[in-house]
């Protein structure tokens, strides 16, 4: 299992430095040792974390947005007519509910098609594994400031070390 | 039709009242008209013209205050708008940057789809601001008063919201000529 404050690092040491987003269990570790070091902004809807990203990275920061993955729904309308085509960067770092279709009800749909859904409005994606971990942030980092789009780096449970171990 | 109707400005002169108070602030337009207008009236570098993503134009200017604490940001917003992300409003009253500015061109209806009415006829968007913890909030209907307020809040600590009331004219004006990846690159440029 990945450390929270090891992945916060590896995030920052690629220059991320604007934190927004809407929690979730998943990502609890996470925005916990972002809170920690005074970096995270919290929002109230994920497509205002988007767009509160876009804003940050317009006056020169590398912003990541976290959310749950219901929230590519909520979002969904300002990534695509905000973020993908002005060409705003920023890394979505999206926890997959509904993984493998064990989860709670409201998660099943979402955690099936969330692949297809991204694909479908081209939004570059990658899970994290701690085998490959270095290989998976390297590509965010090469991706997202490149084709300056948002990217997504899907989080399943227990990759990176939540608020309950 | 509103009582106060045929002796409000109109949105235009109203956007043209604080643009011309305004030299390199960043302002970020709201999608619709606004953007249309405020395009037409004074095109600067520093103005983020929305074409879409309606209700997030006060998210992306906090995410500019935020991040340029010792810039005035000015976001120009619509009824509609602020109903959508209202949510923002909270955002912005919770985090207080000083350095916020939004200024609500309230014309009751979604104008850029053939005036059908919003809420804001019986909702009090200033007031739901104040509650949200901004720190000054004004609704004003006469120019002389916009002129007033507006250049008081560049003066004072925010967030400030001052609530324009306006008719429901639209100038003739056109789409927006840049691309968006040039809007973005143009924006960067000049608020760095």
């Amino acid at each position: 299992m990945i450390e929270s404050d090891a992945f916060v690092q590896a995030l920052q040491d690629m220059g991320v430095n604007f934190f927004t987003g809407v929690p979730d269990s998943i990502l609890g570790g996470i925005i916990a040792e972002l809170m920690e070091r005074r970096l995270y902004t919290p929002a109230v809807r994920e497509d205002e974390a988007v767009a509160m990203a876009a804003g940050a990275y317009m006056a020169g920061k590398i912003p990541a947005v976290l959310m749950q993955n219901s929230g590519l729904g909520t979002s969904l309308n300002a990534l695509i007519s905000l973020n993908l085509i002005y060409q705003q960067p920023c890394v979505l770092i999206v926890s997959w509910r509904g993984y493998q279709g064990k989860d709670a009800p409201e998660h099943l749909v979402m955690g099936q098609t969330m692949p297809e859904l991204l694909d479908t409005v081209k939004i570059p994606r990658r899970t994290l594994t701690e085998k490959t971990a270095v290989e998976d942030l390297k590509w965010v980092a090469e991706t997202f400031m490149k084709q300056r789009i948002p990217v997504a780096l899907l989080i399943t449970k227990g990759v990176v070390k939540g608020l309950h171990p | 039709m509103r009582p106060e109707q045929g002796t409000l400005q109109s949105r235009a002169q109203a956007i043209g009242a604080v643009l011309e108070l305004l030299t390199d602030q960043p302002v970020i337009v709201c999608n619709g008209f606004p953007s249309r207008e405020a395009q037409k009236i004074a095109d600067r570098p520093t103005h983020f013209y929305m074409i879409g993503s309606m209700g997030v134009a006060a998210a992306i200017g906090l995410g500019v205050a935020l991040s340029k604490p010792n810039k005035t940001v000015v976001v120009l917003d619509g009824d509609g708008n602020v109903l959508m992300g209202m949510g923002t409003l909270a955002t912005v009253g919770a985090l207080k940057p000083k350095n916020f500015i939004h200024v609500v061109l309230d014309n009751e209806v979604y104008g850029s789809t053939g005036n059908q009415p919003t809420l804001s006829n019986v909702v009090r968007l200033e007031q739901v601001a104040k509650a949200a913890g901004y720190v000054n909030v004004e609704r004003v209907l006469e120019r002389e008063d916009l002129v007033y307020e507006f250049k008081d809040m560049l003066k004072k600590d925010g967030p400030n919201m001052l609530l324009v009331k306006v008719n429901e004219f639209a100038e003739d004006a056109g789409r927006i000529l840049l691309d968006p990846p040039e809007i973005t690159k143009r924006f960067m440029k000049a608020i760095e």
